[in-house]
């Protein structure tokens, strides 16, 4: 009975139109972000906030990225890291060679470029599709990782092309601690969620799925093929080079082109596919689940295996245990963990009754 | 001129293997639909295997049979646990779940025999044809000779195996329609087991040629993914596809990368062939063989 | 019929070939479409019916001949062109969009309506909030019309088929189109939702006096409904009239009963 929308008639269609329709749904929404804003910082140790709940944070914005692209427009790319890439190092060199650049800014920056080699490498998706694009997403993967690399401007001329991300600064305050940078980066994160979760919900989102669901006939009902798809490229780019530029200034500090390959990449892939592709929430759980599927991982191997396996399994049995899971959610749960949860809100919503 | 020639060649010899990479991906795509991301996984675990075997004190028959055999068992396996439960599923699901296949592949490998870099002897020396260099000056390593001859066989036996044997006239009925396919009285399932074990005994031989060429370690994989724009420009389903685009690609990456990579800073070879695919695809969408196609509606 | 009058000659074809490699789908093919007037294609299997609808609107684009719609000449139509002059559609295999939900599917076919930017509904703010109000009432109204209140918030893919027949009209509806275009909408159903689905087109053609296209194979329904007929076979014209003409044409009725080919 907790979880109940009998009794909330809509009585209005902006009432049915809400971002969140179900009362609970809203309560549960801010409950979730109170926690994460004021408890969160208090109760977790500087590890913790440092080396797993910022990559989360990143990492889900990066997947919402490719869930924009792939699960909702239906183009597949295997490129997400080199988007990313785009973002960390137009971000670097906008605070590098713009005086007094405000650091919201270069992301914004960094996003945008992203945004614009996205739709350069989106362009061949007018003309092709399914496996042919996600082939093609792969030039842009290692064309920009290698470009990033051999032009030197890109780093400052660093060697191999490392760069080590300037301070983040706002308004005279230094977002130095783990907790600074930790709140930051989830402002940016749930206001960029916000967003999405908007266009999604509104006619630019209903014609990205309808590209993805049957594209003639979502051309034969007016929408314009080229210019759904390119946006859905823009947007997506957009939102993983911020969080490029994130993992760069709030995460990892000193970055080199190498460090978004394409293994990154997939990783972001199986993301969505674990947290549920098309679906704003199935991003963060992808991404909660990936991020600490290796910990887990870990622990298990030290405290229970540690005799029994040679420690180079660890690593390999991380590869194995993650293919594996992309199998089995593809066969069992193809909508992912925000499914399971869904399934899970709706049996809530009929509890204590079955019937 | 010479010059030219020398690092043509050497690219159309490198290219023979990217076609045998490709070649495991048109059989498994004709036969299933399913588009195997997994491919240069296989080769670098059937490599890993073969040496694995050797390293074990097995005589190069023997391990090449059992390689061939683990692959055999691969390909069973995935049929039984990735394949048919995922039957009607779109196309792009089977793609992401090779995507996963990959991962699962390059792990037991790994996990099984170490992730050392070994070599890998087939007892052929790479040095230049001598009696090429005599007559006419130019250098061709009789290891790439040899490589491209097992190509040129590994063809003939497919082509022949296609043609002559009841379960190669059911594999390309399959490709044509599943249904008449089933007519020919062989279950779907069992073709399936056939066509990655056939992906796998190429993706062995191709493990071999190229471990003995540049050593057996995880960078092969990544060698292997440039089969992916040979297939872009060959097709999906054209053997004869196959072999050309691996040509085409293989020279004219090592064509670039000699003649524009010292203006760009070298390397270029990691994206040229995906760049000049996707250029490829721009002009030419159904690829060198494919024919046009208007959905239907 | 009704009291409605069929107006002028809206779209006219003329001497339309379209050929997908060797195969010849349309030959020579003339005729018009009078404003408000309900318009048969008939013909047997692979007669080229679909291919000729695929041509009005732009799917197919035809090697040779011409299409004067509204007065405006051209080689071919661009679908989404053709979306935005007021024409709208139905596919013989549905063609919804299998991820949304029914009430999103009809939203979609007020696309062309809606003009807020990408960034003004991600904010989802003045006139992007104005506008998925405003085109929500529109929605509702199709949503009514048809009966389908009880399904709005239901994934199309869960639909028995008729409905989901029902959902592409209310889809193609919403864009308020001045012209239909319909690819068998009773395929498959049985004998009342065909009836329901007769009264609908009816309805449309009645209320808003939209044009209607329609490919049927139930020759009763269509001798009903229907104000002109075109019959094709093999890709060529073999008869053009009222439905009474049409049924006394001997061309005509040769080639139903499969005689001399
Ligand atoms: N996209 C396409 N590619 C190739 N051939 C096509 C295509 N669309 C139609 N055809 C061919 O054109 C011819 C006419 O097909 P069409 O679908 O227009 O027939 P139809 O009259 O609608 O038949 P039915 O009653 O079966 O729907 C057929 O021979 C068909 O195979
Ligand atoms: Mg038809």
């Amino acid at each position: 009975m907790l979880y109940r929308e009998a009794g909330q008639f809509k009585t209005s269609y902006a009432a049915d139109q809400q971002i969140f329709p179900i009362r609970q749904d809203r309560i549960g929404i801010l409950i979730i972000l109170a926690i994460a804003f004021f408890a969160v910082p208090m109760l977790f140790s500087e590890y913790w906030l440092k080396a797993i709940l910022i990559p989360f944070l990143i990492f889900s914005l990066a997947a919402l990225g490719l869930n924009i692209l792939t699960g909702y427009a239906g183009q597949l790319s295997l490129g997400s890291a080199a988007f990313m890439a785009v973002g960390a190092f137009a971000s670097y060199n906008f605070m590098l060679r713009v005086d007094g650049m405000p650091i919201l800014l270069a992301f914004i920056g960094g996003g945008l470029a992203a945004a614009a080699v996205g739709i350069a490498f989106g362009l061949p998706s007018l003309r092709i599709k399914g496996f042919y694009l996600a082939v093609a997403t792969l030039a842009a993967q290692f064309f920009i990782v290698w470009l990033l690399t051999k032009v030197g401007w890109f780093s400052n001329y660093s060697s191999s092309g490392v760069i080590t991300a300037q301070d983040m600064e706002i308004l005279g305050y230094r977002f130095v601690t783990p907790e600074a940078k930790y709140l930051l980066v989830l402002a940016i994160v749930v206001v960029l969620a916000l967003l999405a979760k908007n266009m999604v919900r509104s006619s630019v989102g209903r014609a990205w799925m309808a590209v993805r669901d049957m594209d003639v006939a979502a051309e034969v009902i007016g929408i314009r093929i080229m210019h759904t798809k390119l946006l859905a490229f823009a947007v997506s780019s957009f939102y993983c080079g911020v969080a490029g530029a994130l993992y760069a200034f709030a995460y990892i500090g000193t970055v080199e082109p190498e460090g978004f390959s394409l293994d990154l990449s997939f990783k972001i892939l199986f993301m969505i596919i674990i947290g549920g592709v098309g679906s704003i929430s199935g991003a963060f759980l992808g991404a909660a689940f990936i991020v600490l599927l290796p910990i887990a991982l870990d622990v298990i191997v030290q405290q229970w295996l540690a005799g029994v396996l040679p420690p180079s399994v660890s690593s390999n049995l991380q590869l194995i245990v993650f293919g594996g899971l992309i199998i089995f959610f593809l066969i069992v749960e193809p909508h992912g963990l925000a499914r399971l949860w869904q399934i899970g809100k709706e049996k809530l919503r009929l509890w204590p009754f079955p019937h | 001129m010479q010059f030219f020639i020398e690092v043509l060649l050497g690219g159309l010899l490198s290219g023979v293997m990217y076609s045998f990479v490709a070649l495991g991906f048109v059989l498994i795509y004709k036969a299933s639909g399913v588009f195997n991301f997994a491919q240069g996984a296989m080769v670098f675990a059937a490599a890993l295997t073969f040496v694995g075997f050797q390293e074990m004190g097995l005589p190069f028959p023997a391990a090449l049979l059992a390689a061939f055999a683990v692959m055999v068992v691969l390909g069973i396996v995935t049929e039984r646990v990735v394949l048919r439960p995922l039957v009607n599923q779109p196309p792009i699901t089977l793609f992401m779940a090779t995507i996963g296949l990959t991962y699962v592949i390059e792990g037991l490998a790994q996990g099984v025999w170490g992730a050392n870099v070994r070599g890998l002897e087939l007892g052929i020396e790479d040095v230049p044809v001598q009696w090429l260099m005599d007559s006419t000056g130019i250098g061709v390593s009789t290891f790439d000779l040899f490589g491209a001859g097992v190509a040129a066989l590994l063809v003939t036996l497919l082509a022949l195996f296609f043609q002559y044997t009841r379960i190669g006239r059911a594999l390309r009925a399959v490709a044509d329609d599943h249904q008449a396919a089933l007519s020919i009285g062989i279950p779907l399932q069992t073709i399936w087991r056939i066509v990655w074990a056939v992906a796998g005994f190429v993706a062995l031989v191709a493990g071999l040629i190229w471990g003995a060429r540049n050593g057996v370690s995880f960078s092969l994989t990544f060698t292997a993914l440039k089969a992916l724009p040979v297939l872009i420009l060959g097709g999906f389903t054209s053997i004869p596809g196959a072999i050309v685009g691996g040509l085409i690609i293989g020279s004219t990456e090592k064509l670039a990368e000699v003649y524009l990579g010292e203006y760009v800073g070298g390397g270029i070879d990691s994206w040229f062939p995906y760049v000049m695919a996707l250029a490829f695809l721009l002009v030419r969408p159904e690829g060198l063989f494919g024919e046009k196609h208007i959905d239907r509606v | 019929m009704s009291g409605r009058k069929i107006g002028d000659v809206i779209l006219d074809l003329q001497n339309i070939s379209l050929r997908f490699g060797g195969v010849k789908a349309l030959t020579d093919i003339s005729f018009n479409v009078r404003e408000h007037e309900v318009r048969a294609i008939i013909g047997p299997n692979g007669a080229g019916k679909s291919s000729m609808l695929n041509v009005i609107n732009g799917v197919y684009h035809p090697q040779e001949g011409r299409i004067v719609f509204h007065g405006e000449e051209r080689r071919k139509m661009e679908p989404h062109k053709a979306a935005k002059q007021g024409i709208a559609r139905t596919f013989q295999n549905i063609a919804l969009f299998k991820g949304m939900s029914v009430l999103d599917n009809i939203m979609t076919g007020r696309i062309t309506k809606m003009h807020a930017s990408f960034l003004e509904q991600a904010i989802h703010f003045g006139r992007a909030r104005r506008e998925e109000l405003e085109h929500r009432h529109k929605v509702e109204e199709v949503i009514d019309f048809l009966e389908i209140q009880h399904i709005r918030k239901t994934p199309v893919g869960r639909l028995p088929y008729g409905l989901q027949k029902r959902v592409e009209l209310a889809r193609a509806l919403a864009a308020e189109p001045t012209m239909l275009l319909l690819d068998e909408p009773m395929a498959g159903m049985n004998v009342e939702e065909k009836q329901d689905m007769c009264r609908f087109i009816l309805d449309v053609n009645d209320q808003f006096g939209t044009t209607i296209v329609l490919i049927e194979h139930d020759m009763g329904v269509v001798m009903d409904i229907s104000d002109r007929v075109v019959v094709l076979d093999y890709g060529k014209k073999i008869g053009d009239g009222t439905p009474d003409e049409v049924r006394n044409n001997p061309e005509v009725i040769s080639a139903y009963l499969g005689v001399a080919h």
